[in-house]
């Protein structure tokens, strides 16, 4: 008997680390960024809305912002598109919108019809600056502090899960208080009671 | 019905004929006029991953955001960046991931140390099986020895 201790012991031990490394390793589509903690990359884009002021990431400073890559090709945006509007109406963090490799006709057709989540709409047509912030699947959310750094990313449809449980938390406990002064404090709680 | 046995190959070797027309057309882009450069884009292109169908490389996928990489690793080889630049500028934004060869760090260090480990302790166990066996052998003999001496 004594001499299949060693040889179980050591299956069960190699068992216990494949299956470790199996839980542990990131999913397919959700890998990790290695923007996280960065700056967010620099850049200028033409705005949707109005041609004369472009959109550049200085918008992103002095607040917390939500930047959305999404694109009217991609199914999944359609699928979060309610979530973003109803993350607008809650009215704490400004959602920036990246269209990626997208026509301006498209992207205005459809924030007409599906209504305009977004407080600006920058058009990255050539997808340069989708690489920049390592966008490889349509939609992305960044999570961006006011100081301009990328606290959080998520790859995907956003939903209301998605923002009360990755999202919101992490804003309130950067600051521990409500992003924008003047808020409507209708808004869900998790910006923290104590706060 | 049966085809004859010539249609059937005909057929095979159409397909074969149009699938390296498919293959050969995934990269589109004009070869760099430079053989040096267009031998380093080759190589290049064939260790980064494609982050979209992930088991493909850069060359030989075509979707579109492939197609956007190619173009960024020959815009960076022409404006005179090396090999391990244009890696490192990938690996910025997309993750150790996007490299096919992975980089050996202190962080996996153990991984590249895990086979010779392995083979280590393998040989050392293997060892002292043997050595185990030949000495059980001897004390057999000796054994066997003693009880035929007994009677």
């Amino acid at each position: 008997m004594n001499r299949f201790v060693l040889p179980l012991a050591a299956f069960a031990l190699l068992l216990v680390v494949l299956l470790v490394g199996l839980k542990r390793a990131p999913e397919k589509n959700n890998l990790p960024s290695p923007l996280i903690g960065k700056s967010a990359p620099q850049f200028t884009l033409p705005n949707l809305f109005d041609n004369t002021q472009p959109l550049s990431s200085e918008a992103l400073k002095g607040h917390w912002s939500l930047v959305n890559v999404w694109g009217t090709w991609c199914v999944e945006c359609r699928a979060e598109h309610a979530a973003l509007l109803q993350i607008k109406q809650q009215g704490q963090v400004p959602i920036i919108g990246i269209d990626w490799k997208d026509t301006d006709e498209d992207a205005l057709a459809w924030l007409a019809q599906l209504g305009d989540p977004y407080a600006r709409v920058g058009t990255d047509h050539d997808g340069r600056v989708a690489i920049d912030w390592g966008v490889y699947g349509a939609p992305e959310s960044f999570l961006i502090s006011p100081a301009g750094t990328v606290v959080y990313k998520h790859i995907g449809a956003m939903t209301p899960q998605v923002w009360e449980r990755d999202f919101l938390p992490r804003i309130s406990d950067t600051i521990g208080k409500p992003v924008t002064p003047g808020a409507p404090a209708s808004a869900p709680a998790a910006t923290g009671p104590g706060a | 019905m049966r085809l004859p046995g010539w249609v059937c190959g005909l057929a095979l070797l159409c397909a074969g004929a149009m699938y390296t027309g498919l293959a050969g057309a995934i990269d589109a882009s004009p070869p760099l006029s430079d053989p040096q450069l267009q031998q380093r884009y080759y190589e290049l292109t064939h260790e980064l991953r494609c982050m979209q169908c992930q088991s493909e490389a850069l060359a030989d996928s075509s979707v579109s955001l492939a197609a956007d990489l190619r173009l960024q690793v020959r815009e960076l080889l022409l404006a005179g960046q090396s090999d391990d630049q244009i890696r490192d500028h990938m690996v910025a934004r997309y993750g150790e991931f996007i490299l096919f060869r992975p980089r050996m760090t202190w962080r996996n260090a153990w991984l590249w140390a895990a086979p010779a480990l392995l083979m280590g302790i393998g040989l050392l166990v293997g060892w002292r099986i043997v050595r185990g066996r030949a000495r059980l052998s001897d004390s057999d003999e000796s054994d066997a020895n003693g009880e035929s001496l007994d009677p």
